[in-house]
């Protein structure tokens, strides 16, 4: 492998894995908060139990987040450092300020909330919570605009070989990071609610302090059910964007080699890159007409059409991504995204008919559900990052233009495997810290004697 | 003032701000295993520090993202040729935060044995290379035309910047041993004592010898020439003050003392770089400095207005988190197990 390809899987390594976290604690620091609040409202000590509970968890997952984050951090810096150069003008301002306003927030709160509730007031140290999950979404925001910038660009001006900033307030506005953004904040609460509802429906499996934990998962089912359903609404407007401004990545995603008028969905195809086409399809007629335009009858391009396009614009190159990958992808995060839609509604179900407790069998497929969140978000990722290939920054920046010429092939193999490594072992021990303490249930707690969280 | 050297000096402050803090988190992951007697004793260590070194070390995570959005060559000059040294960083950083938080959560013997290794090796690994990478970036590095760097990491690791990082490293212990003074009582508090007693000459030794072949070195002391500067100066007396406190046991003031000597001596560092970023070795046509590695005024415009909001917001609640978690670390406050 060259330095490129090398490059490329390190970053999609190590940014799928810090993604896996991420969206956790979008979510789950908005439910411990909520617990919390309840906690405060109404004084019944199985909230705070809870509270407790779930705090643990969230710190050890936290954890994960903060310690892959910073590699995020400097690896553009590292192995990409012409796109750095291309971009900076740009890009460095939305991850100044995700630091500037959203870690330093996380980081000090966490602090105050762990070691603070025997410190803290109570309605202060409940604030310290929010602020911690205000903030983690806050620095979704700002990285968001970053790659949505990159989807497409917005603002600029290219002065020198490089992208300046032209007009701040075209990125903040950039229509793009307005799509994309609720979207992926709902998939963490998605992400977050089945974990809730997950490791609830696990001790009410095992019979293990069913009666407070069947309060987590109504609270947790209620905030899946809106969010799967919000989830699915804003991913329709992120697909009707992506026509508009990345045709070529829709046409993948939907393993469309030429020009359809009206256009269907694609249920099942399998791919030949090389040959461009598919073969064995399954199709609903109009479909696609309606996810892309919403009206039965417009055009949707296809690849075939838009690489010619392209090499005019751009000249000669293979513009198309990965078709299969992307295509599958995306059929794997929009299938998630109703089974997750229909589990939460059962689950709506079963509480109304009071046999929430009881149904083992709906518990055993939430605890499904909470490993398949990760996959929908991976997914989702790769839909969004593959499906631009060869573009970095679309229509402006190769990805093989991207990479930095300095460092040799050997020194990416020797982070690369080091990264592998480590976070391989760190995954086992977080995954295993949250079944154990997952497994011992609520901690116990006593009216008006406040402990920490945890003491190092 | 022009706004690239107004993003130069906060981006000084940035990293001023994390080796003054972070540097005392890494001297107490250090000194744990030296200064415990028991395993009480190595959790009263890490509770010092525990509502703060997350926070601590967002100061650096802010540091990589204003000099990416201040100074964009910069940024990508220094991380991919720092290559293989900023990787032993973030795994050392990596394995230092888990430590931390992982450690108390098992009770298994193998599992906190290993989690104590993670602290000290992921405090002293980083302590050290943070020394050896600031003195290579004031010695220069073979930079290209290209603004790349075209070493390899031999070139970093020379005697003169391997100086540097003991340097560091030994500073950050002797800062991380004082707060450990402030932090602590009873017997662990007499112990730190005496450890940071101890080491205040030694440490003056390293100085000493750094500050002396800097003259061959750099071209930092060429500028300054042999009477160095007011702080140059700054930094010594506040070193030789951090003696005389520990002498009349105000540790209190030698935590200062030593903070005052982190603080300064990097402000030499940047002072002497000055408008030079990232000096290139190979030819001065080649160096980065803070007009040619910048961006664009409108983007240094905007960071400034936020950077005006935000610093002085987080200085207050960074504080007052200190001010809330200022009681000292008691035995008592560890609960058996
Ligand atoms: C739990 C996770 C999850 C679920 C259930 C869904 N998504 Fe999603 N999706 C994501 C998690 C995600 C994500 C990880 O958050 C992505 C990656 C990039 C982004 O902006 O969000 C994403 C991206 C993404 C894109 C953007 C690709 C691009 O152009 O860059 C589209 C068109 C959709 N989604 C559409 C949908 C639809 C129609 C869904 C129907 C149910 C859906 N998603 C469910
Ligand atoms: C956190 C969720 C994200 C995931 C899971 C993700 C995933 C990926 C993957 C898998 C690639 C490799 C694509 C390929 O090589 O074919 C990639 C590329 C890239 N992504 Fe993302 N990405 C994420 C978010 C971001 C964000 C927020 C940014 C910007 C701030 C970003 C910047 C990049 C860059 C610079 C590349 C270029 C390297 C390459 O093409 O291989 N990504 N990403
Ligand atoms: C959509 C993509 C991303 C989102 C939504 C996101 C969000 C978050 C969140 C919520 C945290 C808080 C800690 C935690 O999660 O446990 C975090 C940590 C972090 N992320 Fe990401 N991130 C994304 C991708 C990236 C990328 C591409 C970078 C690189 C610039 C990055 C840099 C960081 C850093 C430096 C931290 C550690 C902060 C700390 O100490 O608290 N993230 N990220």
């Amino acid at each position: 492998m060259e330095a490129l390809e090398l490059a490329r899987w390190q970053f999609g390594i190590t940014t799928v894995y810090h993604f896996i976290f991420v969206p956790l604690t979008l979510g789950l620091s908005v439910l411990v908060a909520i617990l919390q609040s309840f906690y405060y409202r109404t004084g019944d000590i199985h909230y705070k139990r809870l509270t407790k509970y779930f705090g643990k968890l969230f710190v050890i997952i936290f954890t994960l987040g903060i310690v892959t984050g910073i590699v995020q951090e400097f690896q553009f810096g590292m192995n990409w450092s012409e796109y750095s150069r291309f971009v900076g003008d740009i890009f460095g301002i939305p991850l100044a300020i995700e630091a500037l306003m959203a870690f330093f927030i996380e980081s000090t709160f966490l602090g105050l909330w762990i070691f603070g509730w025997n410190r803290l007031p109570k309605a202060v140290h409940l604030a310290c919570i929010w602020l911690v999950a205000i903030a983690s979404n806050l620095s979704a925001v700002w990285i968001l605009m970053a790659n949505s910038w990159m989807q497409v660009p917005v603002g600029y001006e290219i002065v020198g070989g490089r992208a300046e900033l032209a007009d701040f307030v075209a990125i903040l506005l950039n229509e793009r990071l307005l799509v994309q953004m609720p979207h992926t904040i709902l998939a963490g609460f998605i992400t977050g609610g089945l974990f809730v509802l997950g490791m609830s429906a696990w001790m009410m499996i095992r019979k293990q302090q069913t009666e407070i934990f069947l309060k987590s998962a109504k609270i947790a089912l209620v905030f899946t059910a809106v969010a799967s359903i919000l989830t699915a609404t804003t991913g329709h407007d992120q697909a009707q964007d992506t026509v508009q401004t990345q045709p070529m990545k829709m046409a993948a995603m939907e393993g469309l080699w030429d020009t359809e008028e009206p256009a269907s969905f694609s249920l099942f195809a399998l791919i030949d890159q090389e040959e461009r086409t598919s073969m064995r399809e399954v199709r609903l007629p109009y479909m696609l007409s309606v996810l892309a335009h919403n009206n039965l009858t417009s055009e949707v391009r296809g690849m075939n059409e838009l690489q010619a396009e392209m090499e005019e614009k751009h000249g000669p190159g293979d513009y198309i991504p990965p078709v299969a990958i992307v295509y599958w992808s995306f059929r794997i995060m929009v299938g998630l995204g109703f089974l997750f839609i229909i589990i939460s509604i059962r689950g709506l179900w079963l509480w109304w008919r009071g046999t929430l407790e009881q149904h083992t069998r709906f518990q055993k497929a939430t605890i499904i559900m909470m490993f398949l969140a990760f996959v929908a978000n991976t997914a989702g990722w790769i839909v969004a990052e593959m499906g631009r290939q060869p573009w970095v920054v679309y229509e402006l920046l190769l990805t093989a233009d991207g990479v930095s010429p300095s460092v040799f092939e050997s020194s990416i193999w020797i982070t690369m495997i080091g990264f592998t490594i480590v976070y391989g072992i760190l995954a086992v021990a977080a995954f295993y810290l949250v079944y154990y303490y997952g497994k011992q249930g609520a901690p116990e707690e006593q009216e008006g004697v406040e402990t920490n969280l945890h003491t190092y | 003032m022009d706004l690239q050297t107004i993003w130069f000096i906060l981006i000084a402050v940035l990293f001023i701000g994390y080796f003054f803090l972070e540097g005392f988190d890494f001297g107490v992951g250090i000194l744990m295993p030296f200064v415990s007697r028991d395993e009480v004793d190595r959790r009263v260590t890490l509770n010092t520090i525990g509502p703060f070194w997350d926070a601590n070390e967002v100061w650096l995570i802010t540091a990589g993202g204003a000099m990416f959005a201040a100074f964009p060559h910069w940024y990508a000059t220094m991380f991919s040729g720092f290559y293989l040294p900023l990787f032993l960083i973030l795994l050392a950083l990596i394995v230092r935060a888990v430590g931390f938080e992982f450690r108390s959560k098992l009770k298994e013997r193998w599992w906190r044995v290993t989690a104590d290794q993670f602290v000290f090796w992921g405090s002293a690994v980083p302590a050290f290379l943070w020394g050896v990478a600031l003195t290579n970036i004031v010695m220069g590095l073979p930079i290209g035309d290209d603004m790349n760097f075209t070493g390899t990491l031999a070139a970093l690791l020379n005697p003169y910047a391997l100086l540097g990082g003991l340097v560091s490293l030994i500073m950050f212990t002797l800062h991380g041993a004082l707060f450990l003074s402030l932090r602590t009582t009873g017997e662990m508090k007499e112990r730190v004592e005496k450890v940071a007693r101890a080491m205040w000459a030694p440490a003056g030794l390293v100085l000493l010898l750094f500050a002396a072949l800097g003259y061959r070195h750099t071209v930092l002391f060429e500028e300054l020439g042999l009477i160095p500067g007011t702080l140059p100066m700054i930094t010594i007396v506040a070193f030789i003050a951090a003696f005389v406190f520990m002498q009349i046991y105000r540790f209190g003031w030698a935590f200062a003392a030593t903070g005052a000597t982190i603080v300064f001596g990097t402000i030499v560092a940047f002072q002497g770089l000055y408008p030079v970023v990232m000096p290139s070795s190979l030819s001065e046509d080649f160096h980065l400095t803070v007009y040619n590695a910048s961006s664009s005024d409108l983007t240094l415009t905007i960071m400034s207005f936020v950077a005006l909001i935000f610093v002085p917001i987080i200085l207050a609640y960074q504080g007052w988190s200190y001010w809330v978690f200022r009681q000292r670390v008691t035995r008592d406050a560890i609960p058996r197990d």
